[in-house]
């Protein structure tokens, strides 16, 4: 049924649809109106879980560590600082193989204090062992969750899952939204069936002590898990596709890209500009295409590799930046495409919420054509 | 997968970790010295001193870490830790 609603309710609506059985979250600054919706939702008995209220995020995710290996279905919201505060716990949460869902409405990090977007919390945490799907606007990112749930559930995956949309530009917009009925969901995401789990009656522990003879295994084990997750992300992909007519099987997606000399790679909600910034540069005759990355971990490198192998050259959006290096992004693309030759390019943009529109996609299509990039985009005069 | 998925372990795994293997000291027990008060029985941390069926007490190498508080508490100085050649 299509519905106009706000990012943030509709993520929670779709969570509420997965029948999680534990949420805890740590309800102010930096939180979104997310977990504000679900608190409602348990109140009001229109779903069934144990909502946890905790004093910080680093006690939101490891409540729902507790929560999950005890057997149950767990979620989690947050974004910035809030993420990095948990990012001890993120760790914990892998290497234990929980497959925890947290919805990452992707913000700034401080200092200094910022409140809006970049996709500097999550990619600082691209080494954690979560998976993470980023979205283009909010039916993806609704839909997304049913889908995270369903792969780190598998227990061939077994990881936890972050589902990012950006801040303020999609988790405060509101767009019509196609939401899925209970039922439907019912059909696509089974009950949840824990690999093991906390027993008084059969006591186990977990994430216990690995001795060097041991961690590098476990660590292997834990990358092997998140590789193969590729299948199983195609998998159920294409199967709510099937059921649903919104097919998520393919982890990177192109638009006007089959015949085009420029590409742009990009992830998250700038997509939805480029594609508007690329319609009317394939009006002036630019070849113009986008290769949007909708699974960042696990990369689909392969998949990247195949998509661009015929343009002339790349230009990577980075709404993040390693500092002292380069963008997360253009990193896995230059790997993806490594002894191909095409030059590839990296523009740090729109950190902290400064605002990406057409006419910067357009300069910087117009900059990439001249060989120009590996820049900060649109600085400001005074510190050039 | 060949290990425990997610590291977890069930009771008792402490046994199958032959924390001996980490000694750099090995206590040395003088049992002529021994007084028999008990008192590294108490206090070793792995739990591997044990009394053995004459009366004397006996740490189990197998998970002795060689961590010296027996000889530091020892009253009679019965207990001498000294370097181990492996």
């Amino acid at each position: 049924m299509m519905e106009i609603t706000e990012g943030s309710h509709a993520v929670a609506e779709a969570v509420r649809l997965c029948r999680p059985q534990v949420i805890s979250a740590y309800p102010i600054t930096p939180q979104t109106h997310i977990v504000e919706a679900l608190a409602d939702m348990v109140a009001n008995c229109q779903l069934d879980a144990e909502y946890i209220t905790v004093e910080n995020e680093l006690s939101a995710l490891s409540a729902c560590i507790g929560a999950s290996a005890a057997g149950s279905r767990t979620y989690s919201a947050t974004t910035s600082q809030g993420l990095a505060l948990m990012f001890e716990v993120c760790f914990n949460a892998a290497g234990m193989r929980l497959p925890i869902v947290m919805s990452i409405a992707n913000r700034a990090l401080g200092a200094p204090l910022s409140i809006w977007n970049d996709q500097q919390d999550s990619i600082s945490l691209r080494d954690s062992g979560w998976l993470q799907f980023y979205a283009e606007d909010n039916q993806e990112a609704t839909d997304l969750h049913f889908l995270a749930y369903r792969v780190a559930e598998e227990h061939s995956v077994l990881l936890p899952a972050f589902v990012c949309f950006d801040g303020f530009i999609l988790s405060h917009t509101y767009e019509p939204i196609d939401m899925l009925s209970q039922e439907d969901i019912d059909r696509f995401l089974p009950k949840f069936t824990p690999y093991e789990r906390l027993d008084a009656a059969d006591p186990i522990s977990f994430g216990m002590y690995a001795t060097p003879d041991y961690y590098h295994e476990f660590r292997y084990e834990m990358d092997r898990a998140l590789k193969e997750s590729k299948t199983i992300i195609q998998m159920a992909g294409k199967e709510f596709g099937q059921m649903f007519g919104r097919d998520y099987s393919a982890m990177v997606e192109g638009y006007r890209l089959e015949d085009a000399d420029t590409a742009i790679v990009a992830l998250g909600s700038i997509c939805g500009t480029t594609k508007d910034a690329i319609d009317e540069m394939r009006e002036e005759g630019k070849k113009v295409g986008l290769l949007k990355i909708r699974v960042f971990r696990p990369f689909p490198t392969e998949d990247v590799a195949k998509a661009l192998a015929h343009v002339k050259r790349v230009a990577v959006l980075d709404k993040n930046i390693s500092l002292g290096a380069k963008g997360a992004v253009v990193l896995e693309v230059k790997d993806a495409l490594y002894s191909s030759g095409i030059p590839i390019k990296d523009y740090i943009i729109g950190l902290g919420g400064r605002d990406v529109r057409k006419k910067d996609i357009k300069a910087i299509v117009a900059l990439v054509e001249k060989d120009q990039g590996d820049i900060f985009y649109g600085l400001r005069r005074e510190v050039l | 997968m060949s290990l425990a998925v997610g590291c977890r372990a069930r009771p008792g795994k402490s046994r199958d970790n032959k924390t001996g293997s980490w000694r750099v000291f090995k206590p040395d027990f003088n049992q002529e010295k021994c007084t028999h008060c008990g008192l590294c029985v108490t206090l070793c941390p792995e739990g591997c001193v044990h009394e053995t069926e004459e009366g004397f007490v006996a740490p189990d190498y197998t998970y002795c870490k060689g961590c010296g508080i027996c000889a530091e508490e020892c009253p009679g100085e019965a207990i001498d830790m000294k370097q181990e050649e492996k």
